[in-house]
């Protein structure tokens, strides 16, 4: 078994996660990638979507991240996100307004336009949120 | 010299005033304590965040994107302008204000247009009666609680319009904080990014020198995305910074205010012991005449 890294999830408002792992997945915009300690030097940013370690006693946990940059080095993993959540911190219930919002606006609103796009990517991101809430146990 | 009542009617109002701030005093130094906290909680990201960026503009190399790249002619140039939304706060507004004017007046005077964008009523209301143009205005953001959107809505805006022509350059006025006393005001280039200073590969020197970064997807797509975030960021801290700051010179104001407001109490309650040590002097000298008097 390789040894521990240390991922460190930093926001804008605050640290979510400053811990030692065993291993870290998270969502690149090219796939997404494993982290075990002893990386090569990477570099990437990161798509909406979930951010999965196992802690040192072994335990599964769930991010969410709204998107990002994340730096693995050998020894540790950063990942700079706007926004990110543990699951139990997720409010569910704002992220169901948050996707009717985004569904309603992509009714109105014509495909070429930017605010589309944002439509878009903030369903992604209520829908991610949704998901990881929703999961059981871990 | 006033008569008692009237002494009397003053020194209870002057209390009540120092009753309010006194009590502003108190929430001004409670919100100052929360922005600090702000403040420092932001520390953390934004090193990290430019060191990598540091790190990606070495390797991306020259004028990547259009953010970096300097207009030739500069016909028109936004201030952004950060100021508070409530007054009370000494010489705070006026201070951030004339800094952002003395910009103005400069650019004005090369023949450069001017526009603003206003965080903060007091900003907002100058600009307004001015009659300067303002692009667009953020209330009850500054001094308030406010979250990372707040800096990449107004940030994409500002981007937006620099990439389509419509400003050639974007500074920010804010107030630095500096500690209680000191809130001087900063201008500060947002658009087109200044040089990035590369990271430093010298500071680290017993440790090996780290073998290059895969990085995913190539520099300079990273970088391109990496750049808006970075003016958001200065966004951000621009705003934490003015918001502490503030408070900070609300706390001043209002210390200096309860001070007066005892100065001024202290003052009429002698007044007034005098005129009614007067009053009780003239009784007694019209009880002791009729006395004299009567005695015959």
């Amino acid at each position: 078994m390789a040894g521990l890294l240390k991922l460190e999830v930093v926001t804008p408002v605050k640290y979510v996660v400053s811990e030692d792992v065993e291993i870290v997945m998270a969502p690149g915009t090219l796939g997404e990638f494993g982290v075990l300690s002893g990386h090569t030097p990477f570099l990437t940013s990161l798509k909406p979507g979930r951010i999965n370690y196992k802690d040192s006693s072994g335990k599964e946990r769930t991010i969410f991240v709204s998107g990002g940059f994340s730096e693995a080095l050998p020894d540790r993993v950063t990942i700079l996100a706007e926004s990110a959540e543990r699951r139990r911190d997720i409010d569910i219930d704002r992220a169901r307004a948050a996707l009717e919002r985004a569904q309603q606006r992509l009714a109105e609103e014509k495909a070429e336009n930017i605010s589309f796009e944002r439509a878009k990517a903030a369903m992604y991101r209520a829908i991610e949120r949704i998901r990881i809430a929703e999961t059981k146990g871990m | 010299m006033a008569s008692l009542k009237e002494v009397q009617q003053k020194i209870s109002s002057v209390k009540k005033t120092r009753q309010i701030t006194k009590a502003m005093n108190m929430v001004a130094t409670s919100r100052l304590r929360g922005a600090q906290t702000a403040m420092e909680a932001f520390r953390p990201y934004a090193e990290k965040f430019s060191e990598v960026l540091g790190n990606i503009a070495d390797k991306a190399g020259g004028n990547a994107s259009p953010l970096l790249t300097p207009r030739n002619e500069v016909n028109s140039v936004n201030i952004v302008l950060m100021t508070s939304d409530r007054g009370l706060c000494g010489g705070f507004n006026v201070n951030l204000m004339e800094a952002a004017e003395e910009l103005m007046n400069e650019k004005v005077s090369q023949g450069i247009d001017v526009s603003f964008t206003n965080f903060g009523k007091k900003g907002r209301d100058r600009c307004r009666n001015n009659k300067l143009q303002i692009t667009n205005q953020y209330l009850n953001v500054v001094g308030g609680k406010f979250g990372f959107n707040v800096a990449s809505t107004s940030g994409q805006e500002l981007i937006d319009g620099f990439l389509d022509g419509s400003f050639d350059e974007v500074y920010v006025v804010y107030a630095t904080f500096q500690g209680i006393a000191a809130q001087p005001p900063v201008i500060k280039k947002l658009l087109p990014i200044p040089i990035i200073e590369t990271a430093e590969t010298d500071t680290d020197e017993d440790q090996p020198y780290l073998a290059e970064h895969i990085i995913e997807p190539s520099p300079n797509e990273l970088l391109n995305e990496m750049l808006p975030k970075n003016v958001f960021i200065q966004i951000f801290n621009a705003l934490l910074e003015t918001s502490t700051s503030e408070h900070a010179a609300r706390m001043k104001a209002m210390d200096n205010a309860t001070k007066a407001c005892n100065d001024m109490i202290e003052n009429l309650t002698l007044a007034y012991n005098k005129a009614r040590q007067a009053a009780i002097t003239m009784e007694l000298m019209d009880i002791i005449g009729g006395a004299e008097a009567l005695k015959g």
